[in-house]
């Protein structure tokens, strides 16, 4: 049997990554980045941020969103070292800094929106 | 001929140039797409943010205001404002290039480019609505 590639998952996993991080991140960072810093707007308060916060179906989304994106960011990331810095010797160990790191990311995030409370 | 005949490895010369490091200078189009390659660094960066954040708010009120406090560290917010940029093309050269990569038929018709960005843009505003609700509505 031939070897399966495991690279049309990856590019699946990527524009899917791709998908939640273009409509999830850029209000969450002007909301969190510039506006509550700055002042244009006053953020929520305790209860209300804790209340959106717990709820499951909230969580459920925020694991998929940070999931999909830390991948999305790994797998870009790879390709950016191989093609901007040509470093393809070090092949192994750019997947494995990347992907480990996407892993170890989302398990943490995965612990957090699993105990949060 | 002898017995054993010496072995020269024949190794041709490479017609191809191998590429300077900094080719992504080169031009307008190479750089937007180191630049959107580059965004991958931001977005990472930001789930982690958020991650401390959920953290902070899991942790009780106290801890969300030394949150809410450490976001406003210049360091941070010159961060966050990079992270911005990076994220919004990203957003946008994301939603450009859709029509591309997905191609729907409805019956034998091809559904035109314009209606698969505008699907996308709307979806777009749809999250961004329901995020701005859920945090400050109502």
């Amino acid at each position: 049997m031939a070897k399966r590639s495991l690279e049309p998952v990856l590019w699946l996993l990527f524009s899917a990554g791709g998908v939640a991080s273009a409509l999830f991140v850029p209000i969450l960072v002007l909301l969190f980045g510039l506006a509550f810093p700055l002042g244009w707007l006053s953020p929520p308060s305790y209860e209300r941020i804790h209340g959106v916060m717990t709820h499951p179906l909230t969580r459920l989304v925020l694991f998929g969103v940070f999931t999909l994106s830390l991948i999305h960011g790994a797998h870009r990331f790879r390709f950016t070292l191989y093609d901007g810095l040509q470093i393809k010797h070090l092949n192994e160990l750019i997947n494995l800094f990347c992907y480990g790191g996407a892993i170890a990311l989302s398990v943490w995030a995965g612990y957090l929106l699993w105990r949060v409370a | 001929m002898s017995e054993h005949p010496e072995y020269t490895e024949y190794h041709p010369r490479w017609l191809r140039r191998r590429p300077s490091t900094y080719w992504w200078l080169e031009r307008r189009a190479y750089l937007s797409f180191i630049t959107r390659e580059l965004s991958s660094i931001f977005i990472a960066w930001f789930v982690v943010y958020l991650l401390l954040l959920i953290r902070a708010v899991s942790q009780g009120d106290s801890s969300y205001q030394a949150f809410l406090e450490w976001s406003r560290h210049p360091v941070v917010m010159v961060l966050n404002v990079v992270t911005f940029l990076f994220v919004l093309f990203h957003a946008i050269t994301w939603f450009n290039l859709a029509p591309r990569a997905m191609v729907v038929h409805v019956g034998k018709k091809r559904l035109p480019g314009s209606f698969i960005s505008a699907s996308n843009y709307g979806a777009w505003v749809a999250a961004t609505a329901l995020v701005l609700w859920l945090l400050l509505g109502g």
